[in-house]
């Protein structure tokens, strides 16, 4: 059934009113304007009046186009034929390969039943240190990268799929830049990997409304081969434009804004997505890596903050390095009991140590003279900053425990350092290593 | 009478609008019909003909027109022996049975029976023909796992009826009737082993409501020591993300001496249910050497299940918490979180426009988050035996920042408040309780003058280290500088406490008052040391031995052992007892 309409009421921000009967909520319509053609999507019915949000936005089109309602919702083509090739964010090629129509699925499809979801149980490696050691990355997590503006996310991103043991990776790109969108392709391209790449873009200069069917494409292809037995990865950069995005679509049609101007179901919204994270008993799974840039490096503004009360955990990315605080892989403790027994144990004691360094460095900014402990602490700190902590480190896990062992025992006694004895016995360095 | 029908005349994400046709009532039950689909929704505003539903489900597909069927019933749960080790979403769908049925993903429109009906249970009478009962009274029993299951004549029963007919002893499902009982106007009704009742009213078939008296053991040593809450009493637990609210509420799920615990998972992630879920049935619960799946019912609306599901299913898990609580036992509600389902309540004040409140939160939220709230407490039973039902619940507020309506609105009513703090979780300072800014009105396992004793010190010690950033250590008194050094080993070894190691993650009263005896004794000693550096070895060589101490099994070899290492320690170093300590100490005794 597709029934035609010419008349559009009301044309508001990215939203069109026309009369319509038989529409279904959710359901696409195509709207052929002078410019070009649009999918557009049903977001409410009220009687006869049927708004629309217009993928590529309601700029240019008339009050006379031609709305077409398709009788289905959005939908996106799930085939091996989707491998290596790269679309925007409505599924359309951008790479001057074919459409792809065939065994087209439904996107933002139901959740996952929880009493089917199992517990993570595969770390993945990524040879950072700031990751391994301290903030493990589990298969089938969704991890945010916090960040501000200017920080090398991107790159850490990119970085973590080369290294990651993963079968596929999907980048969904919401407001990506030109450069970060040729970024990632040579990236990927160098790596090897463009092959097990699917690309869904939407750059800075696209159309708002296509940000917001990014995610829900990305995930909804990656749910299907993840049923397939795929482990992918879903890279989702940057989630603050999608935010933003639903920001707009909610002032045009004047809801009532709950913080800052987002709808007050911004939470909703980001959870639908991220939950998609799922690891499949006996198939695939499904990572998500997202980035958020936090506006004014707030981390308390509405989209970092629904983020982290939504995703497991969050990596801090500050001055080009990974923070040990505000950092969380809430997973860890699935996995860092099995790498070695002195994992858990060790990044406590770093942390807190660190923590205690911080503290030192503040009273010595003051101009207090140093304690002995406080002197202890300041080599500690700058050990921990340059062999650690630095994004160039490339280390698989154990070696980064033994260089943990190895900077203690450099700064500290083995009572100083508040681990248990039994510990300390067993993995005290015998000889204190050059470090 | 014909059941009133309507049809779709609007829909705004998950509220639809629909022109009816006869009576409905508020939070009526309703199913829009689309396709081969029946989607459960309900009333939440009537105005004239036209009322404005939620819907419990995905809206995709739904068009004006589409037909609604009403219910005449209210959202209501189903009662009965078999709820216990259940998992269930927000409406009480029994989610394994579901997935059996839909596979890996939620199938919108199938609605399951929250309690077995091919189950039998071995039925008990306690009633005899001629009996006058009323509601909440037992018709007999039925073992369930470790629980005597009372099955009670329904709480919606008006006035006494007299039992006409009562079954004999033996195996029954929970649909066959086992009782037939006539009411003061001559109708007889029959009654079965279970029954519905609807979510939103409390249930209050008890003979009086007692205030809270009696400690509920979490083994959260911050908790029982300092901020303790009572059976029947309520708590909040408020945190910024990632502070160790879950992580919290999964200790004390395990631990907490009760005998049943309901676990409503509102809104947050699916992935914390799972390790709860599976884990569970594994677990023994060391008390009764059972699983702990056995005194548990979980009730999961994450989130990313339907939004107006997550609203109904803090209350689902309410009215199961108070049903238990009718048979004598004491029941704890964790609610994770709360913050998730005044969300709920926004985002459908926002569909229906009303008049916002702060940050969009309907005027209404205050009163809605205290009536729930309310439904905790410590009742005697017309037979005479008290139970009671805890509610704790986390707040996420947002941007961590405590001045906002729901943490607000929560902390007005609650008995407790524990509030994790963003620095301290930085810190790995777990559990992450603000142990100066935190209260509790209730009392605990501990003398409050000695707690109160010990919680100063932490004041002092927490003003010193303020003084100390500003004029260094070196302008530091030994005398502030010893304060200091044993407010951060109480903190260390007593209030932080390892949820993950198998012996420090739970710790009962009786260790916990030893073990503070001992605290005690270092935080009133007067200690002879010389320098700042000797208090600082000191206390690292105190504190090292203490927490290997605290991962010792009780009373075994090596408790002893360090015990006897931390009292010499002591004693080589204490020089006279501070004499407000020892006043305390004497009047205790
Ligand atoms: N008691 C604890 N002991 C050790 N780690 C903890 C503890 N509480 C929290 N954590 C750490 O903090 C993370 C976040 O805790 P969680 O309870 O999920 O926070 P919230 O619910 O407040 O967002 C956990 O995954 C864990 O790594
Ligand atoms: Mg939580």
């Amino acid at each position: 059934m597709q029934k035609v309409y010419n008349r559009i009421e009301s044309i508001a921000g990215n939203v069109i009113t026309v009369s319509a009967t038989g529409v279904k909520y959710d359901d696409l319509a195509l709207v052929t304007a002078r410019h070009g053609e649009s999918l557009a999507q049903v977001i409410r019915l009220n009687g006869e009046k049927v708004s629309l949000q217009v993928f590529t936005g309601a700029r240019g089109i008339s009050t006379g186009d031609e709305v077409r309602f398709l009788g289905h919702s959005m939908q996106i083509s799930f085939t091996e034929n989707l491998l290596g090739r790269i679309f925007d964010g409505s599924g359309r090629p951008r790479d001057n390969g074919p459409t792809l129509e065939e065994n087209l699925v439904e996107i933002g499809g139901p959740s996952v039943n929880p009493a089917m979801r199992i517990i993570p149980r595969n770390m993945i490696r990524t040879g950072i240190p700031m990751i391994d050691v301290f903030n493990t990355l589990v298969e089938s997590q969704k991890l945010p990268i916090f960040s501000v503006s200017g920080e090398p996310y991107n790159q850490l991103l990119a970085r973590i799929a080369m290294q990651a043991e993963v079968d596929l990776i999907i980048l969904g790109g919401i407001g990506l830049k030109y450069d970060d969108y040729l970024f990632f392709k040579e990236t990927l391209e160098e790596g090897g990997a463009l092959s097990r790449t699917i690309f869904f873009v939407h750059t800075a200069s696209d159309p708002i409304v296509e940000a917001l069917l990014v995610p829900d494409i990305s995930l909804a292809v990656a749910e299907k081969f993840a049923l397939q037995g795929k482990r992918v990865l879903v890279l989702l950069t940057d989630m603050t434009n999608f935010a933003d995005a639903m920001k707009e679509i909610a002032i045009t049609m004047e809801q009532v804004p709950s913080n800052r101007g987002y709808p007050g179901d911004l939470y909703s919204q980001l959870a639908s997505r991220y939950e998609k994270a799922v690891d499949f008993e006996g198939t695939g799974s499904i990572t998500i890596l997202g980035v958020t840039t936090m506006p004014g490096d707030d981390v308390t503004h509405p989209i970092p903050d629904n983020t982290g009360y939504i995703t497991e955990g969050q990596y801090y990315l500050r001055n080009g390095r990974i923070e040990p605080f505000g950092s969380l892989s809430r997973l860890k403790q699935m996995v860092n009991k099995d790498t070695r027994k002195d994992h858990r144990s060790i990044m406590d004691a770093m942390i807190t140590l660190y923590a205690a360094f911080k503290e030192s460095m503040e009273k010595k900014s003051m101009g207090f003279r140093m304690t002995e402990w406080d002197d202890k602490l300041l080599k500690y700190g700058s050990l921990f900053e340059t062999k650690m902590m630095d994004l160039s480190v490339n280390i698989p896990l154990e070696q980064a425990l033994d260089l943990g062992w190895e900077i203690l025992a450099e700064c500290f006694e083995p009572q100083e350092t508040g681990l248990r004895s039994d510990l300390t016995q067993e993995f005290w360095p015998k000889v204190k290593a050059e470090v | 009478m014909a059941k009133t029908t309507g049809k779709v005349i609007g829909v705004n994400g998950n509220m639809v609008s629909v022109e009816v046709e006869g009576d409905v009532s508020l939070n009526e039950v309703g199913y829009i019909l689309v396709n081969d689909q029946k989607l459960k929704s309900e009333i939440i505003r009537i105005r004239g003909s036209r009322v404005e539903m939620q819907v419990f489900e995905m809206t995709r597909g739904i068009g004006i027109g589409d037909p609604v069927e009403f219910t005449d019933q209210l959202l209501a749960v189903e009662l009965g022996p078999g709820l216990l080790s259940q998992v269930y979403d927000g409406l009480q769908n029994p989610l394994p049975e579901l997935a059996q049925q839909c596979g890996f993903f939620l199938q919108r429109g199938i609605y399951l029976n929250a309690l077995d009906r091919k189950k039998t249970w071995d039925f008990a009478p306690t009633a005899k023909v001629g009996d006058v009962l009323s509601a909440g009274d037992s018709l007999g029993t039925v073992p369930e796992g470790i629980f005597t299951h009372r099955i009670m004549v329904p709480f919606d029963v008006q006035g006494s009826v007299t039992v006409e007919k009562i079954v004999s002893p033996g195996v029954y499902t929970v649909d066959s009737e086992v009782a037939v009982v006539k009411d003061s106007k001559g109708k007889s009704a029959a009654l079965t082993m279970m029954f519905e009742w609807p979510v939103k009213r409390a249930i209050t078939a008890y003979a009086e409501r007692l205030k809270p008296v009696d400690q509920m053991v979490t083994k959260v040593r911050i908790i029982d020591t300092f901020l303790p809450v009572a059976l029947g009493g309520t708590y909040c637990i408020p945190g910024p993300f990632g502070a160790g609210k879950t992580v919290l509420q999964q200790v004390t799920s395990r631990n907490a001496e009760v005998d049943i615990v309901i676990i409503a998972a509102c809104g947050e992630r699916a992935g914390e249910v799972v390790e709860t879920l599976k884990e569970f049935p594994e677990l023994l619960d060391p008390k009764t050497g059972r699983t702990l799946m056995e005194r548990t019912v979980i009730i999961c609306n994450t989130s990313s299940m339907p939004v107006a599901a997550r609203e109904a299913s803090v209350y689902t898990a309410v009215t199961i918490a108070e049903y238990y609580r009718q048979m004598g036992l004491n029941v704890l509600l964790l609610a994770d979180s709360t913050s998730r389902w005044a969300q709920a309540m926004r985002e459908m004040s926002g569909r229906l426009e009303e008049i916002p409140g702060e940050e969009a939160f309907p005027a209404y939220l205050e009163s809605v988050i205290a009536s729930f709230y309310e439904r905790a407490g410590l009742v005697r039973l017309k037979d005479g035996n008290n139970g009671s039902v805890t509610i704790g619940g986390t707040v996420s507020p947002a941007g961590g920042n405590f001045e906002e309506p729901v943490t607000q609105a929560t902390l007005k009513v609650v008995g407790a408040f524990h509030g994790l703090s963003r620095d301290r979780a930085d810190a790995r300072k777990y559990p992450s309780i603000h142990p100066l800014d935190s209260w509790s009105k209730y009392q605990g396992c501990i003398d409050t003058k000695q707690t109160d004793y010990a919680r100063n010190i932490l004041f002092r010690g927490n003003e010193i280290n303020q003084m100390m950033k500003v004029v260094g250590e070196e302008g530091t008194s030994l005398e502030d500088y010893v304060v200091y050094q044993k407010s951060e080993f109480l903190d260390r070894v007593y209030l932080q406490q390892d949820s993950f190691d198998p012996v420090d993650a739970s710790v009962d009263v009786e260790r916990q008052t030893y073990i503070f005896g001992i605290i005690f004794d270092i935080l009133g000693a007067q200690l002879n040391l010389s320098s700042q550096k000797e208090a600082r070895d000191f206390f690292s060589n105190l504190r090292q031995n203490f927490l290997d101490f605290n991962g010792a099994e009780w009373q075994s070899p090596k408790f002893k052992e360090l015990e006897k290492v931390i009292r010499d320690m002591i004693q080589e170093k204490k020089d006279g007892f501070d004499s407000v300590a020892q006043s305390l100490l004497a009047s205790a005794r």
